[in-house]
């Protein structure tokens, strides 16, 4: 995984609410066997008509609208446990999601691939959204180490929480399989502790 | 002091380690994989060139993707094909039991674990796959996974997890006629919505859930991923141990007896502390639908859709309009099956619904079993005869047209009354529109080829 530290971007806006996996990447796109490619049908039913054909309205069909960081409304990520929704944000190149509500398992899943989920108070993120729809290409930007998200035309930054060890995992592009691979006789010590199973 | 809830005494006996302001190093008794989720977790031992630590704790099976005929064929999909292959493939290399398509255990994961006795109360369960939330029925922490966390199982038996908060949900009273446990959960998810329970781990508990048998327990642990939460579970009873006794992997003999004690003492204290409670009254309970597109967007069968600023997107996915009926509504397709109800049980309340009487010639009716035991049960039982005279095709086991990944498909704009858990945009299949229902819902709908009020034909 690759260390992350500060990213700076314009931002693809998305304020649909409840945004569930299986719009991220419908299942019939989860025949793969290996992580990359899924960009390509990331948000496919929003994105292509059912002949294939761009849907114009669609924000990541619109010319000018480009970016590394993905802003969507509250509750992103529901329903399916597919990390496939992880790797397909990624693999299309975004780094970061911001929402004001994430769901469990998108959550840790995109932080376990790399990309942050970046919560933040949803009032702000109605700013957002009214000034990207004025002026799409103002840049954000999201620091790790500080924990801080900032726009152009927004005054005030806005602090983001996430937890210490995840943290660290992140600015190190360290893993969590790393890390319980250190824990291994800790894990068989605690398994002699165990009557059954 | 305060006590202990169910929750609590699970989790806490597997925490391996803590890190400071971190997660916990879970430990994990039992592992489910099938063909979607696993290839790359896999591929990732390989890379690191690890094996599998505990694989006699990891079992696979085949459902996501398989189809529902003619299973002793080569799968025709040549995608379908070779992921399923490469789980066979993974399998052998790692030394992971896999009852594979043909096998007489095979079928959907949260179906198989129960029914073999391999879900057991006390138990940490996951899998890659959201409804992992249906073995907490049992009195397990059972949860879903993402493939990185499947890797991080595969090779330490473990999972890094924050411990969740607690939310308990008490349901009190006499069921209505014609109500089922499916009601119950899509009752409750109207009520707290979709996100309503992130970040929380469920205990049901209640005069109503302690009623219910096993399968009916299972339906609604499975849909507590629909309001958000990481699962949920119900204290295990006589009715729990009453299921598990004798079952293929359940403990045996002296064991038994052993493992029977330290079950009776899984419940929650009497001054335990949950974050959040919620209360309903069963008889508030009427058969359900949903009318949009995510499961929390529901209401009773005779209800007229909402209105609001939330649904419009939904609604005009859906081709409905607020202050519309569903009841009488034509309906071209209906989908008995799932993790959540394509148990013996709901096969059989199908069947005594349908017997005698013919599905509509408008209606595709198709019942899925959800694993080969209980497709072979219904055969003893002579259900397959039953169904089949009404019209309703039994077909083989799999996940089939709950996530529309093999040909089992609903067209784009039809509608289908559904058993399956969810209504998302598509999920079915590219425009097709979804239905949540009770099975009973769903097959007295299959008969009238129109949204019905079971209540109106039992
Ligand atoms: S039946 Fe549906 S919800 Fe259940 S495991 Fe299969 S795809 Fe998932």
């Amino acid at each position: 995984m690759e260390p992350i530290k500060t990213i700076k971007s314009t931002c693809v806006p998305l304020p649909a609410e409840n945004v569930d996996t299986d719009q991220i990447i419908p299942a019939r796109f989860l025949k793969a066997t290996t992580r990359e490619g899924f960009g390509d049908n990331l948000f496919r039913d929003w994105r292509y008509s059912n002949n294939g054909d761009p849907v114009p309205g669609f924000v990541l069909n619109q010319p000018g609208v480009k970016g590394s960081i993905l802003i969507a409304g509250k509750n992103f990520g529901c329903g399916s446990s597919r990390e496939h929704a992880a790797w397909a944000l990624y693999d299309h190149g975004f780094k970061v999601v911001v929402s004001s509500f994430f769901a469990d398992i998108f959550s840790n899943n995109a932080l376990n691939n790399g990309l942050l989920a970046v919560q933040l108070p949803e009032e702000y993120i109605q700013r957002l959204f009214i000034a990207l729809d004025q002026n799409p290409s103002l840049e954000a930007t999201v620091d790790l180490p500080t924990q801080q998200f900032s726009m152009e035309g927004i005054e005030e930054p806005a602090s983001f929480e996430i937890n210490k060890h995840k943290k660290s995992c992140l600015l190190q592009g360290f893993d969590d399989i790393d890390y319980l691979l250190s824990h291994k006789e800790q894990i068989k010590s605690y398994e002699a502790t165990r009557t059954t199973v | 002091m305060t006590g202990k809830t169910l929750f609590d005494k699970v989790w806490d006996q597997h925490v391996v380690s803590e890190i400071t302001d971190g997660p916990s190093v879970l430990y994990i008794d039992r592992h489910f994989i099938h063909e979607v989720t696993s290839p790359q977790a896999f591929d990732g031992l390989r890379n690191r060139g690890i094996g599998v630590f505990r694989p006699k704790q990891t079992i696979a099976t085949a459902d996501h993707n398989v189809p529902t005929i003619d299973q002793h064929l080569p799968i025709r999909d040549k995608l379908s094909r070779f992921q399923v292959q490469k789980l066979t493939e993974n399998c052998q290399e790692f030394g992971v039991e896999l009852y594979g398509l043909g096998h007489k255990y095979q079928g959907i994961v949260h179906v198989i674990g129960p029914e073999l006795g391999i879900t057991q109360p006390g138990m940490t369960i996951v899998c890659g796959d959201s409804h992992t939330s249906t073995h907490g029925a049992f009195g397990a922490v059972a949860f879903g996974i993402g493939t990185s966390e499947v890797e991080q199982v595969l090779a330490t038996q473990c999972v890094l997890q924050r411990k969740p908060k607690k939310m308990k949900i008490e349901v009190n009273g006499q069921l209505g006629r014609g109500v089922l446990s499916k009601d119950i959960i899509l009752y409750i998810a109207s009520k707290i919505s979709t996100s309503g329970a992130t970040g929380h781990f469920i205990e049901y508990t209640g005069t109503t859930i302690k009623e219910l048998s096993m399968e009916a327990r299972m339906t609604i642990c499975n849909m507590s991923i629909e309001m958000g939460a990481r699962g949920g579970m119900i204290a295990p009873d006589n009715a729990t141990f009453e299921y598990l006794k004798g079952r293929q992997f359940a403990p045996q003999g002296e064991d038994w007896h052993l493992a029977k004690q330290s079950w009776e003492q899984l419940y929650s204290d009497e001054n335990a502390e949950f974050d959040v409670v919620h209360k309903f009254e069963a008889e508030d309970i009427a058969p359900m639908i949903t009318y949009g597109t995510n499961p929390g967007m529901g209401m009773k069968i005779n209800g007229t859709v909402p209105e609001s600023s939330e649904n419009i997107k939904a609604l005009a996915y859906m081709g409905l309009t607020a202050g519309q009926q569903l009841l009488g509504k034509e309906v071209n397709h209906v989908f008995i099956g799932s993790c959540t109800n394509s148990r013996i049980e709901d096969l059989r309340l199908v069947a005594s619904l349908v017997k005698g009487r013919q599905k509509a010639p408008n209606v595709q009716a198709m019942v899925i079993p959800g694993s080969k035991q209980v497709e072979k049960q219904a055969r003893l039982e002579g259900l397959d005869k039953i169904l089949e005279e009404a019209g309703f095709q039994l077909r083989q086991p799999g996940c089939s047209a709950c996530l529309g990944m093999n040909d089992d498909k609903v067209p784009s704009g039809e509608y289908c009354v559904s058993t399956s858990n969810r209504n998302y945009e598509g999920r079915q299949g590219p425009g097709a529109r979804t239905i949540l229902a009770s099975p009973l819902t769903a097959a007295a709908t299959a008969i009238t080829g129109r949204i019905t009020d079971v209540r109106e034909i039992i």
